[in-house]
């Protein structure tokens, strides 16, 4: 196995249409490795067919009235399958919801700026308010109590990911370069074939890495669905996240290590086998006029590329799909060319009114009904939520300063020295990309041992979830540097201090503020596990808003956790109108490098 | 005459304002194309080649008119035509035969007859053996290849062609041009007609049995002519330069008379942009005047603006806009495609460069409305600065959008450069010079 990499990415680069066909070893490749290949992927169809039959065997079983979790090595397999699982179909259902929505959104001249207003306060919302809500419902909605509890898990992270897979599929269609739009017009495109020849292949790199940092977000959110807890009911659900919780609380430093030892396998393995082939594959869709010279290489791919089982099903499956597709479009007549419609009315306007107003008296009937459960809310209660968020804001900002105060000098090193980022970068990717909830036991129980306090594991564990965001900002600021200016500071020797004034803090300034916004967000998501974690049977908190819907979650009282989540979609908001985008702005006008 | 393939009928094109007016881009045209001829698009940029180009398409709909595909108005029947872009329009994530393939995949035709059908064109534009490539590979001339080649693989009876050589070196330029001749000669391909939009004057004359001269604000037709010139064309043949020089002269000259002014429908008056407040400021930046100045004085003061631009290996709509700008300062005179410095003109040709800039500012105030308007309203002030809003507003109930922007950019760098004002680009004002910081010198 070990050598077939090294030769196929060999061919790859020569191009595949030049492969000398005559040398004797590419003969051999042609010859006797697909068959092997051809093995390899049936292997993994087997592999895929055993596995789905475990999971579905887990979700139709029989209600387990308690999950029993083991904490041997050889449970972890399968937990990891299950934690996988939901993560993948969690995506799958994102990236449908992604593309639907931002289809319409950017086509749809009545629905646009709505929907993308929406977007802009989905994406402010902590999702883990809606934690109780969520599974509370689907366990009451579906006979089994396992699916409901699965589907749960899988809506919530779903809730997570799919906002920014939205934006970055709406922002590539408004973008599409004129002239192609107006090549499919002119050719008579059908829209199915506009879709596939045109838009997806276009959006397709914006979507891959959304999908990527989506995905990194998922893993937060199913470790801490992996381990909720309501009161006295137990939600757990058998997984990665379970798993490592359970090993916390009973203190068993083997389990704790093997299921980290887990999860960065996992986290490794989706980054080699998934998104390193993904990323090569997809450099394609570049819209670039010159082909570049850096690329990222997957010996995966090459073999899947190479594979006569792959090309056979694409040719058997896929292309004549296509064709019958577009055929039946060609036969349902010429479609319109014309791309500026004027203001064209549909006559169907008076249902869509009507079906708008319906929907209208839906939604405000909803929120009324929702504001009145505020009613009950006395006094002291609304003093303690929003003191709890006054608490919490500190907390975001001291991480927040924390964050700032380490990666901007680590960041800034690491982007000027390349021989430093080879070796760095990669591993403070994996360190990235484990999930802070999967930590948050672990780190708390070591906390406590050495007799930190609650409120310092909070913003720790806030600082754990949020810090990678403006490290790999400030990386991408400080190689961004352009060369020129470091030379003229070498040139007319500036001091360090008139360095970093005049030449590295204006430079990474964009890059530092896009990661602190991200991380900000997060922090305040974070606060909900931060503040308030039950360990070892015990419930440690650290007054806050995050700790207040946590128990108003515990307590069932779900007329504080309303008001709580809705104080905090409002700090997020409030804070995004208020400070970060104005700071954009003076960033985007002042300090952008660069034309 | 035959029956034409397009015509339009008195299309127009223009941009609803939210106030009175409207910004006339196209005012009412007639045009045909009919078989066998080759039809070039000559103008200025802003004069709407391109918007014709798409009208003419069906790709855009006229504001008023219509466009008829033999007798059938356009948007009701279907048509066949292509279009070769400037910017070439492949799709990169597709092969050369992808790309090629695509358009009879829309048209749902059987996979191996689109085949071989793609492969033979590929054949024709001389890409075989290119097939499998992706379009980065390939040269520039290469990729036009492959746009040609997907132009015409649904057989247009109309070939549309948006400034297809414009984006190549000259050299591929003049080979591809030959080429798409040859093919148009020997009818290889089936196309009736093609309609070329350009700005390349010898291009138009180069290939074309007909051209058109539009002018511009709004886009109109200037003169549509017949060349009877004999292919292949010579450039240095008598009757090929003579046809050059009318053509520079047709785009230099300020027009004699303004045609008539439209009426819309609902009997709003249409300004004619000539009739405005505002002159059109020409987008040219203070360097390039003092460079073509000094230029003219090495020429004695009196040139050709075709061998100009010839000399300089300038299109001729990247000089136009300084050769305008140098005349609306009353640097230039300019008269039947001959340019002559005027005497303030040779004198700030030869000044040095803080005389230059009193020069130009005396110019400036002289000639140019908005400055003065500007300087009008920031010495007003107390605090000697405006914000640029002001008269963006001002600029707005004559322009679109995206020229008004435009017009501001060409004031605040001629402004800057004659130390009129300075601009404060965070804030959005503008701000008199003597107030603005002495340590902070912008200049341009």
């Amino acid at each position: 196995m070990k050598m077939l990499p090294g030769s196929f990415s060999n061919l790859r680069a020569r191009g595949e249409m030049v492969i000398p066909r005559t040398l004797a070893r590419s003969q051999a490749v042609r010859r006797s490795w697909p068959f092997l290949l051809d093995l390899i992927v049936a292997s993994i169809g087997l592999a895929a067919f055993y596995g789905v039959v475990q999971i579905a065997r887990l979700w139709l079983g029989h209600p387990e009235p308690q999950v029993t979790l083991s904490l041997s090595p050889r449970a972890l397999p399968l937990y990891a399958l299950y934690s996988i699982v939901r993560m993948f179909l969690a995506y799958l259902l994102s990236l449908a919801f992604a593309i639907g929505y931002g289809y319409v959104a950017a086509y749809s001249r009545r629905m646009e700026a709505l929907m993308i207003a929406a977007l802009d306060i989905l994406q402010s919302i902590p999702v883990l308010s809606f934690l109780p809500g969520v599974m509370l419902a689907m366990v009451a909605l579906f006979p089994s109590r396992q699916l409901g509890l699965e589907l749960g898990a899988i809506v919530l992270i779903f809730t997570g990911q799919v906002w920014n897979m939205a934006f970055s599929f709406y922002s590539s269609l408004k973008s599409l370069p004129r002239e192609l739009t107006e090549a499919s017009a002119i050719y008579g495109y059908s829209r199915w074939q506009r879709l596939f020849q045109l838009e997806l292949p276009f959006a397709a790199i914006g979507l891959i890495w959304n999908s990527m940092v989506s995905v990194a977000g998922g893993w937060f959110f199913l470790m801490a669905c992996e381990m909720f807890v309501l009161g006295s009911r137990d939600f757990r659900l058998p997984g990665l996240g379970s798993y490592l919780q359970t090993a916390a609380s009973e203190g068993n430093t083997t389990a704790i290590l093997w299921g980290l030892f887990t999860m960065i396998l996992i986290i490794v393995a989706t980054d080699q086998l998934l998104w390193r082939p993904i990323i090569a594959w997809s450099d394609r869709f570049k819209f670039e006029q010159v082909e570049s010279a850096r690329h990222v290489r997957s010996p995966l791919l090459a073999i899947l590329q190479q594979s006569r089982f792959v090309k056979r099903m694409r040719h058997v499956t896929l292309s004549p799909l296509l064709d019958k597709l577009y055929q039946h479009e060609a036969k349902r007549g010429p479609t319109h060319v014309t791309l500026d419609d004027g203001d064209q009315r549909s006559p169907s306007a008076l249902a869509q009114v009507a079906l708008a107003l319906v929907i209208f008296a839906a939604v405000a009937y909803a929120a009324i009904q929702a504001l009145h459960l505020l009613h009950s809310i006395d006094r002291q209660e609304f003093g303690l939520v929003l003191g709890g968020a006054g608490m919490t804001l500190l907390r975001v900002i001291a991480s927040l300063f924390l964050a700032t105060l380490w990666t901007v000098p680590v960041g800034v090193a690491i982007g000027s020295h390349p021989r430093l980022a080879r070796i760095a970068q990669p591993l403070a990717q994996i360190a990235a990309s484990v999930p802070a909830t999967a930590l948050f036991p672990v780190i708390l129980l070591l906390l406590l041992r050495s007799g930190g306090g609650m409120n310092t594991a909070a913003i720790l564990l806030m600082l754990l979830g949020t810090q990678w965001y403006v490290l790999f900002n400030v990386i991408a600021g400080a190689t961004a540097i352009p060369n020129d200016l470091k030379e003229v500071s070498r040139l007319f020797h500036f001091g360090t201090v008139q360095r970093w004034k005049t030449i590295i803090l204006p430079g990474i300034f964009p890059y530092l503020l896009t990661g602190l916004i991200t991380a900000s967000g997060g922090a305040w998501n974070a606060s909900i596990i931060a503040e308030y974690f039950r360990l070892k049977g015990k419930t440690m908190t650290a007054f806050g808003l995050g700790e207040q819907i946590s128990a108003a979650t515990d307590a069932g009282n779900f007329a504080v956790l309303l008001l709580a989540t809705i104080v905090m979609a409002l700090m997020v908001v409030t804070i995004n109108r208020l400070v970060w985008r104005p700071l954009f702005r003076l960033a985007e006008s002042k300090y952008r490098l660069g034309a | 005459m035959q029956q034409a393939i397009i015509r339009a009928e008195r299309v127009e094109k223009y941009y609803a304002q939210p106030s009175e007016n409207r910004i006339q881009v196209i005012s009412p045209t007639d045009l045909s194309i009919v078989p066998g001829e080759i039809v070039a698009l000559l103008g200025p940029s802003g004069s709407g080649k391109s918007t014709l180009l798409r009208m003419l398409t069906g790709l855009s709909v006229p504001s008023g008119g219509q466009v008829y595909w033999h007798e059938k108005p356009i948007g009701q029947t279907e048509i066949n035509v292509s279009i070769v872009f400037q910017s070439f329009a492949l799709f990169p994530w597709l092969t050369v035969l992808e790309n090629v393939e695509a358009p009879l995949q829309a048209r749902g035709m059987e996979p191996a007859k689109r085949r071989k059908r793609a492969m033979k064109m590929l054949d024709t534009v001389g890409l075989d053996g290119f097939q499998h490539a992706y379009p980065k590979e390939l040269s520039g001339g290469m990729r036009q290849r492959v746009g040609f080649a997907r132009a015409l693989v649904v057989e247009p009876e109309v070939l549309f062609m948006d400034e297809p050589f414009s984006a190549l070196d000259v050299l591929t330029a003049e080979n591809l041009r030959s080429e798409l001749l040859e093919l148009w000669q020997k009818k290889t391909m089936p196309t009736q007609a093609i309609f070329i939009v350009t700005h390349n004057i010898e291009e138009a004359v180069l290939l074309a049995d007909r051209i058109i001269v539009l002018g511009r604000n709004p886009g109109h037709v200037r003169t549509d002519f017949r060349v009877a010139l004999q292919h292949p064309r010579d450039r240095k043949a008598a009757a090929f330069t003579q046809l050059v020089d009318y053509i520079y002269k047709v785009l230099t000259q300020p027009e004699a008379q303004p045609p008539e002014l439209p009426r819309t429908a609902g009997g709003k008056r249409v300004r004619d942009q000539r009739l405005m407040s505002y002159q059109m400021l020409p987008h040219a930046r203070p360097g390039g005047i003092a460079g073509l100045l000094e230029l003219m004085v090495d020429h004695g003061g009196k040139a050709d603006i075709y061998r100009l631009a010839d000399d300089l290996a300038f299109e001729v709509d990247d000089l136009l806009p300084i050769v305008d700008a140098a005349s609306l300062l009353g640097f230039l005179t300019v008269t039947e495609g001959d340019a002559t410095l005027t005497p303030n003109g040779t004198e700030y040709a030869n000044a040095e460069i803080l005389r230059q800039k009193e020069i130009f500012r005396e110019a400036a105030l002289q000639h140019v409305l908005l400055l003065r308007q500007i300087m009008r309203a920031l010495e007003a002030k107390s605090d000697g600065s405006v914000p640029e809003e002001f008269f963006h507003d001002m600029l707005d109930e004559q322009f679109s959008e995206e020229e008004t922007l435009r017009q501001l950019e060409t004031a605040i760098n001629w402004g800057r450069y004659a130390e009129l004002f300075d601009f404060d680009a965070q804030r959005h004002r503008f701000i008199l010079a003597h107030v603005a910081e002495p340590a902070v010198e912008t200049h341009e």
